[in-house]
């Protein structure tokens, strides 16, 4: 794709204020930039598996501990645990963008990336579209584990994907909350513990694990129309049938409404950080 | 023809729980082709220079000129046309020295086709061309800081930034380094080095500024600093105070400034090591003075200030509470003394 592009010699880039030319320059850096922060998930294998390990924990937990206990009329409760374990495993996933970018600031990669003349946006836009990628390994991984332990989705194969697919967009729009903490935090280990009061009452005052009816009912609203809920519900119903519009364009309007906000947040503290 | 660089009044203050002047009116000017050496102690405003001259920072006021292009209006053009390496080393753990360089070519927008190449270039030319395709975690410190190098050369920028290259490096990869930086200047880069050690100043810059509390406090040549402040020191320890307060006064003929008393040890800059060492002993044998130790040695960066301000250079004070920096600062102050020994261990 390059070569379309008035392609620079050695002497360095064409400083070019043309639209289409920055945009294109835009997207090749990204690329750059996932390619580099999914390089380094190649190299470091067992991080990938162990941030799988607590999610399985948790299926496993769920499904045989705790589950018996727990009332879901008219749905197996493996099958109502699973959709919830989905959007759980993403959501503590995100986190890892905001240990990943408190990471290079920290070693002073971020530092190196700003006095290149690459686009402003890329180190975050390549942070997550490599934990996009990511989080699809992921999702494959606890569909297997699903499988073994008896989840049975019943609506077939596209509206499972389309399950899939809502869950990867909202994981995205996730990344971008926790780049805002990254680019905040002093250190990754700070951006870890910044980032889990954040995510517990996301994923634990949400219907992954049990129905809302069950919790006491000052509770209930945020617990069903917050975005993890909503997301869970959406996926439920695309993944189990039952009434499906309405929860997915809910889901939906909170990725994009996530996105509005955060990306530039993001954005604003990616520059002015240092 | 425009300058290298250049810069106008910089002043650049942090606020936060302390308010800083990291740069309190910085001016200086680097002829293309030379390299200019900030030399300061930690805290004294080098690193916010750097970062003002290479767009990663804007100053609250002053001008900072790239090859005659305004940094702040022409940030994109500017990075185009620089190289930074940083003294911590910013380069990808998890990634092998060729995917590093390679990154970094492509964030520069070379031509993907001549990415690979210039790596393999940088490569042989840095001596990693074996460890080339493993990933830094194999790296030794050395080997980390000619990467760093090498990823600031990737696009033949024409003026380079080294923001202390060879904080923390053992004696060996130091002088490494300095002939690599040597031979860069050799093929008409100008370049802006700071550092705390005297000594690397003296060897690689053309001019240099002494930084102190964000304040251009000297400016010159190495040549001219050192004969200003004479080109040893002479150091002796005492075993009792009081025999030091008498060696400190009989010594104070021997230099241009007074001597320093520092507990039992006296310290005095001369110009004649060897002349002076002998006219101190003789001195100090008529007098009955036994000495607990006698050395002779290059000035270091406190010697100069001690003479320029009449004061250490207070290492460990609080001059910035940006968090970074200051976890910087530790490190670097760890580094700085590990390092005294070749700084000052030298006898001329």
């Amino acid at each position: 794709m390059t070569t379309a592009i008035a392609p620079p010699t050695l002497s360095g880039a064409p400083h070019s204020n043309s639209v289409v030319v920055r945009a294109r320059w835009a997207v090749s850096d990204t690329w750059t930039i996932t390619k580099r922060n999914l390089l380094a998930v190649t190299r470091i294998p067992e991080a990938l598996f162990f941030s799988t390990v607590q999610p399985i924990m948790f299926v496993l937990l769920f499904r045989y501990v705790f589950g018996g206990a727990i009332k879901t009329p008219g749905v197996d409760y493996v099958n109502y645990l699973m959709p919830g374990v989905f959007v759980q495993t993403v959501a503590f996933g995100a986190v890892q963008t905001s240990i990943g970018l408190a990471e290079d600031l920290q070693k002073g990669l971020i530092e190196r990336f700003r006095a290149l003349p690459m686009a402003r946006s890329a180190v975050l836009t390549g942070r997550t579209s490599a934990d996009f990628v990511r989080n699809i390994l992921v999702v494959i991984i606890i569909t297997a584990v699903g499988f073994l332990v008896g989840f049975r989705p019943t609506t077939g194969v596209l509206p499972y994907l389309a399950g899939v697919l809502l869950i990867l967009l909202f994981a995205y729009s996730l990344s971008w909350g926790f780049a805002v903490i990254g680019l905040s935090a002093s250190n990754s280990e700070t951006a870890q513990v910044m980032s889990f009061p954040l995510l517990f009452p996301l994923v634990f005052a949400s219907s992954a694990f049990v129905p809302v009816s069950s919790m006491p009912s000052w509770l209930q609203g945020f617990a069903t129309y917050q975005p993890v809920s909503v997301t869970i519900t959406a996926c439920r119903a695309l993944m189990l049938g039952g009434p499906t519009a309405k929860w997915v364009i809910q889901s939906v309007a909170w990725a994009i409404a996530l996105l509005i906000v955060l990306v530039p947040l993001a954005v604003h503290r990616y520059r002015t950080r240092i | 023809m425009p300058y290298a660089i250049e810069a106008e009044l910089l002043k650049k203050t942090f606020t936060g729980k302390h308010t800083v002047r990291a740069l309190d009116g910085v001016s200086f000017n680097v002829d293309e082709g030379t390299v200019f050496g900030l030399l300061g102690p930690n805290g004294s405003g080098k690193t916010t220079a750097v970062r003002i001259l290479t767009t990663i920072l804007k100053p609250d006021s002053g001008v900072a000129r790239v090859l005659g292009h305004d940094v702040a209006r022409k940030a994109g053009l500017v990075r185009s046309l620089i190289g930074l390496a940083g003294q911590y080393a910013a380069v990808d753990e998890n990634l092998t020295g060729r995917e590093n360089l390679e990154m970094v070519g492509n964030l520069n927008h070379l031509d993907r086709s001549s990415v690979g190449g210039r790596a393999k270039e940088l490569l042989v030319q840095f001596d990693l061309a074996d460890a080339g395709d493993r990933t830094l975690k194999t790296y030794s410190g050395g080997m980390r800081r000619r990467l760093d190098l090498a990823a600031a050369l990737v696009a033949r920028p024409t003026v380079l930034f080294l923001d202390e290259p060879t904080t923390g490096l053992d004696p060996q990869s130091r002088n490494d380094l300095w002939e690599v930086i040597e031979r860069l200047v050799g093929g008409g880069t100008s370049v802006l080095l700071t550092t705390q050690y005297l000594e690397e100043a003296d060897r690689l810059a053309n001019t240099l500024s002494v930084l102190d509390h964000g304040r251009v406090i000297a400016e010159g040549t190495p040549a001219t600093l050192k004969a200003d402040l004479g080109a040893t020191v002479l150091e002796v320890g005492l075993t009792t105070i009081d025999d030091a307060s008498r060696t400190a006064a009989l010594l104070a003929s021997l230099g241009p400034h007074q001597p320093s008393l520092n507990g039992t040890v006296v310290e005095v800059t001369v110009d004649n090591g060897p002349e002076s060492a002998m006219a101190g002993l003789r001195t100090l044998d008529q007098e009955g003075i036994n000495p607990a130790a006698f050395t002779l040695r290059e000035p270091s960066l406190d010697d100069v200030f001690l003479a320029l301000t009449g004061r250490r250079t207070e290492a460990d004070s609080e001059t910035t509470d940006d968090e970074t920096e200051s976890k910087r600062r530790r490190g670097r102050r760890r580094a700085a003394t590990e390092a005294m020994p070749i700084a000052t261990g030298e006898l001329s």
